[in-house]
């Protein structure tokens, strides 16, 4: 099993959960997140006074999946979190070792 | 005998009162906006702690201090003339409004100017070590400054030396309330150093739309802070009226296109600011200028103001608020502008420099700011250091990193939700009973 994370921009939330819902995907967690890539923050003039904000609004979306559907997965997220502009963000895969569905007490692959 | 009582211009007053009244939790709105979430509460309890000290102070002996008859050479009122207001409750028919509206008027003016005084400390004063601060600077400095500067001589009373002896104009208190609340500002800005982190950490308005709706029950108020001062429901009221509206208008665009120009944005706080900026300066002029001139006057202040801010940080003081910025040099700027722009055919009757007044009047204005200035600079800056060095006035380092609404108040302004205002239980309540699988002990919970 793999935990896919995606950081994207807020306003390609909708558009990334429609994708990943028409690709199958059963479930997801969502958090709003900050940080900066190349692209860093932007700047605020309060009185005169500029302020550089680094940290730039994101959504993180997280998906556990099995190990065949990863490359489809990610392929599928960033299809539809991409906009070309600067601030897209990133897409990672790690290996989890186990996944337990609360409810059942289900295992691995069963739980997802 | 018939009465000289006049209910339109009683109406006037006690309702310009009311007005007045409301410019301070609009000020708390204002300066609340304008700081970080943690210090909101603290940042608005600063006016409303003013509100309730000086509203009894006032009635206890400040309004004797400022209009009681003079002790001598036109600088302080009787303090015990009229303690307590007593003798003054009885029905007075020889004016034409009752003495008992104009102490109501003149008490909440006392209110604002302290409260504004606020801004300049935002975020690191002891709240205990503020409101002493209040009663003290508001007995030493405001009350004999508002003898000086609203106490006219009369049939059987000497005033203040401004309006009777200088005869320096200033309608509704550019000097008395702005220029006076400037300096405190300033000195105490002094006195207490700068916020921890000062022009590196970003401190940014924590909530722009409150300073939205501050500047706007401030405008409102304002109304009967300069309208209010013709003391009478006729003229002189209408055209302090019209100059409050145009002079702030006029002020909100000079301090947006100065933006503009320099930072490439007009801003939210910028246009609030303007209005405020507009706002002080025509509070001494408003009865001496024609309406066209108040465009002139607020306009400049707009610029004016928007540039004087940038000084705290080349000069290194942390004026938070910008009450030096804002209200000192808006009220300097108002206050001798009269020596410039004033007009004969106005209710003042005044013709300033540039409509062949000469420098008559132009000098007037320059002492009587600088009289208040200095005089409130001084002792504010001793009356703070007194309070430093005893009680203490600035608030412990680490409160005020974590929060002086915290520190000094035990609140916070805002929940957040559970995991960020950090979840807990009532005090004293009982831990969540566990679930009965994971403790075998637990009788409360049927499994």
């Amino acid at each position: 099993m793999k935990l896919i994370t995606a950081i994207i921009k807020p306003h390609k939330l909708d558009d990334v959960k429609s994708a990943l819902e028409a690709y199958g995907i059963q479930g997801l967690t969502i958090s709003e997140s900050s940080g900066y890539g190349r692209q860093r923050g932007h700047t605020e003039v309060y009185r005169g006074a500029e302020y550089t904000v680094d940290l730039v609004p994101k959504v993180r979306v997280e998906v556990l999946v099995d190990d065949v559907d990863a490359h489809d997965v990610v392929e599928v997220v960033v299809k539809s979190a991409q906009t070309g502009r600067i601030g897209d963000g990133k897409v990672w895969t790690q290996p989890v070792d186990d996944v337990v569905r609360v409810r059942t007490g289900e295992h691995g692959p069963d739980a997802l | 005998m018939d009465s000289a009582l006049n209910s339109g211009d009683t109406a006037w007053i006690l309702t310009s009162a009311a007005l007045v009244l409301l410019m301070t939790p609009g000020l708390a709105l204002f300066y609340g906006g304008m700081v970080r979430a943690k210090s909101v509460l603290n940042m608005m309890m600063m006016s409303f702690g003013a509100l309730a000290l000086i509203g009894v102070l006032w009635v206890l002996y400040g309004y004797s201090i400022a209009f009681g008859n003079d002790v001598g050479g036109g600088l302080l009122g009787n303090p015990f003339e009229y303690f307590g207001l007593s003798g003054m409750l009885g029905e007075d028919t020889s004016a034409p409004y009752p003495v008992m509206a104009f102490v109501a008027f003149q008490g909440v003016f006392a209110i604002i100017t302290v409260a504004l005084i606020s801004g300049a400390i935002a975020d690191r004063a002891k709240f205990g070590a503020w409101l002493v601060f209040a009663g003290v600077w508001a007995t030493l400095v405001y009350f004999p400054v508002a003898h000086w500067v609203f106490a006219f001589d009369g049939d059987d009373v000497v005033g203040g030396w401004i309006a009777n002896n200088l005869l320096a104009l200033d309608f509704a208190g550019g000097t008395a309330v702005h220029i006076n609340a400037g300096a405190a500002g300033l000195a105490l800005a002094l006195v207490l150093g700068k916020r921890k982190g000062f022009g590196r950490d970003p401190m940014r308005p924590h909530n722009l739309p409150l300073v939205m709706l501050g500047a706007g029950l401030l405008w409102f108020g304002w109304f009967g802070f300069n309208a209010g001062s013709a003391l009478s429901a006729g003229n002189t009221a209408a055209v302090a009226f019209v100059n409050t509206i145009v002079a702030t208008s006029a002020a909100i665009l000079g301090w947006l296109l100065t933006e503009k120009v320099r930072d490439g944005h007009a801003t939210s706080l910028g246009g609030a600011s303007g209005a405020v900026a507009g706002l002080v300066a025509i509070t001494p002029a408003c009865n001496a200028v024609s309406p066209v001139m108040a465009i002139v006057l607020g306009a400049v202040a707009g610029v004016l103001c928007a540039l004087a801010v940038g000084l705290k940080y080349k000069l290194g003081y942390d004026d938070s608020l910008d009450v030096v910025g804002v209200h000192l040099v808006g009220g300097l700027w108002g206050t001798i502008a009269i020596g410039f722009l004033g007009s004969a055919t106005t209710p003042a009757g005044v013709d300033g420099l540039f409509f062949g007044g000469g420098v008559d009047q132009l000098w007037r204005q320059v002492v009587g700011a600088v009289a208040v200035l200095g005089y409130s600079f001084v002792l504010t800056w001793v009356i703070g250091t007194v309070i430093q060095k005893t009680m203490g006035f600035r608030l412990d380092q680490d409160d005020e990193v974590a929060g002086i609404d915290q520190a000094e108040h035990a609140e916070s302004g805002y929940d957040w939700g559970t995991l960020t205002s950090g979840g807990g239980r009532v005090a004293g309540s009982p831990a969540r009973p566990t679930d009965a699988r994971h403790s075998s002990g637990s009788s409360e919970v049927s499994a």
